[in-house]
C-alpha cells in the first residue's frame, strides 16, 4: 500500500528568518550574459499587495536543458536555474535571470520559454502554481501546447511583458485578471 | 548541435502521482480567515508533466554550515527549553527514500514567540535562539535536527485563537511537483480542536501525516527527547495510463 503523501500547509507570516537567502533572487549571478529582472506584484482579492508571500522559480539554461539527472542533455555547468524571491511591504518581488531557451513538451511538441513557479504566502495553504511565458516570443507561444490549452482571454495574465530592466509579471491571486493557476 | 555520433540520451518524463482528494488542504478555507482574500477563485488548470514539473532544483550542498541542524548551538549559550531531537526521514510514496534533499525548518522560541519583526505578543525573545535550521538527507534519506519544543502562540483569526505548537518544514525533493512546504505538530497537543491551519487537512489519515510521534529510542538519557517525523512526498506515477483525462 502507498505511504499517505504528507500534506500542505500554510508558509505562515514568519518564513523570512528561515527561507530568505542573500543570493535568493539569483537564478543566474550577477553580470551574467543577457541576464534581466523579472519585477512584479502579488495582490490579493481587493487589489492589495501581499507583503509576506515568497515567490519560487524554475526554469531550463537558455539551451533549454535543466540541471538535473533526469534532463541528460544537461552539460553539468552550474546554471541553478531557481530563485526564490519574498514580496515586500509594497508586495513587489524581483528575480534575476536569463531567458530559458525552448523545451520539449508532450507528444513531440516544443514548449515555448517559461519559468515555473510557485507563490507561498500566509494565507495559501498550499502554493499556488503558474508559469511565466514571455510576450515577446509571439510564435513560440502561439505553438505552446500549455497556452493553448487556456481560455484566450485568460493567457495574457501568463505573459510577462517587456520593461525597463526586463520583464514585468503580477500575480493577481484571486478577482479581476486572477492569474491562471495550474493543478499539479 | 547535437553530435549525431552518440545516441541522444532522452529525459526522463514519467509523470507523478497527484495527491489524493483529501490530502492537501482546500485553497479557500473560510475558517482561517486569510484564505478568503488570497484563495483563487477560478478552478485550477489541469496541467500535464512535462519535463520542467519533473526536474526540479537539487539545492544544498554548498549552502550548509555544519552546525545549521542544530538550532541549540546558533549563539554563544543556550537557548531556554525542552532540548529536543527531530528526525526522520524523507520518503516517496511507494517508501523509496530521497537522498541528499535540503531540508529547512523554522519555528517559535519555547515561549511561542518568532525571532520576526511582525511577531509582537508578549512573551520573552530568547537571545540564544533564532528559529532557523537547515539539512540535507543522507543516503538513505535519513535527516537529524537538534532543537527546543516550540510553545504555542496566541494569533488573531477568531477569538482566543491558538496555533498548535509546530514546526514549518520547506522540502524540494527532486521535482517542482515535489516542493512541500508543511508543518510537523506534535502529539498530546490540546489545541488541535479550535486550530484552522490543522483542521483544513479534511482526511485523518492525511493529518496523522503531519504529527511526529514520540520516539524513545533516538532519546538522549540525561539530554534531549526524541520525536519521529517522517515526510512522504508524491513519488512517479506507476500506473501506465496516457495522461491525459
Amino acid at each position: 500500500m502507498a505511504l499517505q503523501v504528507t500534506p500542505s500547509q500554510t508558509i505562515g507570516p514568519f518564513f523570512s528568518i528561515g527561507l530568505t537567502w542573500e543570493d535568493g533572487a539569483f537564478a543566474v549571478p550577477e553580470g551574467t550574459d543577457g541576464a534581466f529582472w523579472i519585477r512584479g506584484r502579488v495582490t490579493d482579492g481587493d487589489g492589495e499587495p501581499v507583503p509576506d508571500a515568497v515567490v519560487e522559480t524554475w526554469q531550463a539554461d537558455p539551451d533549454g536543458r535543466y540541471r538535473h539527472p533526469d534532463d541528460p542533455r544537461a552539460d553539468g555547468g552550474d546554471f541553478r536555474g531557481f530563485a526564490r524571491a519574498p514580496t515586500g511591504r509594497d508586495g513587489t518581488f524581483a528575480i534575476h535571470t536569463v531567458k530559458p531557451g525552448p523545451v520539449p513538451g508532450a507528444g513531440g511538441a516544443t514548449q515555448a520559454p517559461h519559468l515555473a513557479v510557485s507563490v507561498f504566502a500566509r494565507g495559501l495553504l498550499n502554493r499556488v502554481v503558474t508559469r511565466v511565458y514571455f510576450a515577446d516570443e509571439a510564435d513560440l507561444n502561439a505553438a505552446d501546447p500549455v497556452l493553448a490549452g487556456l481560455p484566450a482571454d485568460r493567457r495574457a495574465t501568463l505573459l510577462a511583458e517587456p520593461a525597463e530592466d526586463g520583464y514585468r509579471f503580477d500575480v493577481r491571486l484571486q478577482g479581476e485578471d486572477e492569474t491562471v493557476f495550474f493543478a499539479v | 548541435m547535437s553530435d549525431t555520433t552518440k545516441p541522444q540520451a532522452q529525459p526522463d518524463l514519467t509523470p507523478y502521482a497527484r495527491p489524493e482528494e483529501g490530502t492537501n488542504p482546500p485553497l479557500l478555507y473560510p475558517a482561517y480567515a486569510s484564505t478568503v482574500r488570497r484563495a483563487p477563485k477560478e478552478p485550477l488548470v489541469w496541467l500535464r508533466h512535462t519535463i520542467t514539473e519533473v526536474t526540479g532544483p537539487l539545492l544544498g550542498e554548498r549552502r550548509l554550515g555544519d552546525l545549521d541542524h542544530d538550532l541549540t548551538r546558533h549563539h554563544r549559550g543556550e537557548p531556554l527549553g525542552e532540548r529536543i531531537i527531530v528526525h526522520g526521514r524523507v520518503l516517496e510514496g511507494d517508501g523509496r527514500p530521497v537522498p541528499h534533499t535540503l531540508i529547512e525548518i523554522w519555528q517559535a522560541n519555547a515561549g511561542g514567540r518568532y525571532r520576526h519583526d511582525g511577531d509582537q505578543h508578549p512573551a520573552p525573545i530568547d537571545p540564544n535562539f533564532t528559529g532557523v535550521g537547515r539539512c540535507r538527507t543522507d543516503a538513505e534519506g535519513r535527516y537529524r535536527f537538534v532543537t527546543i519544543k516550540p510553545g504555542a502562540y496566541p494569533w488573531r483569526n477568531h477569538d482566543n485563537a491558538w496555533r498548535a505548537a509546530h514546526i514549518h518544514f520547506s522540502l524540494f525533493g527532486r521535482a517542482f511537483v515535489q516542493r512541500l512546504v508543511t508543518q510537523m505538530y506534535f502529539p498530546n497537543e490540546h489545541l488541535f480542536f479550535q486550530d484552522p491551519i490543522y483542521q483544513s487537512v479534511r482526511d485523518e489519515r492525511a493529518r496523522q501525516a503531519m504529527m511526529s510521534s514520540f520516539d524513545l529510542s533516538e532519546t538522549v538519557p540525561e539530554w534531549a527527547l526524541a520525536y519521529q517525523f517522517d515526510i512522504v512526498l508524491t513519488g512517479r506515477d506507476k500506473t501506465p495510463i496516457d495522461e491525459d483525462h
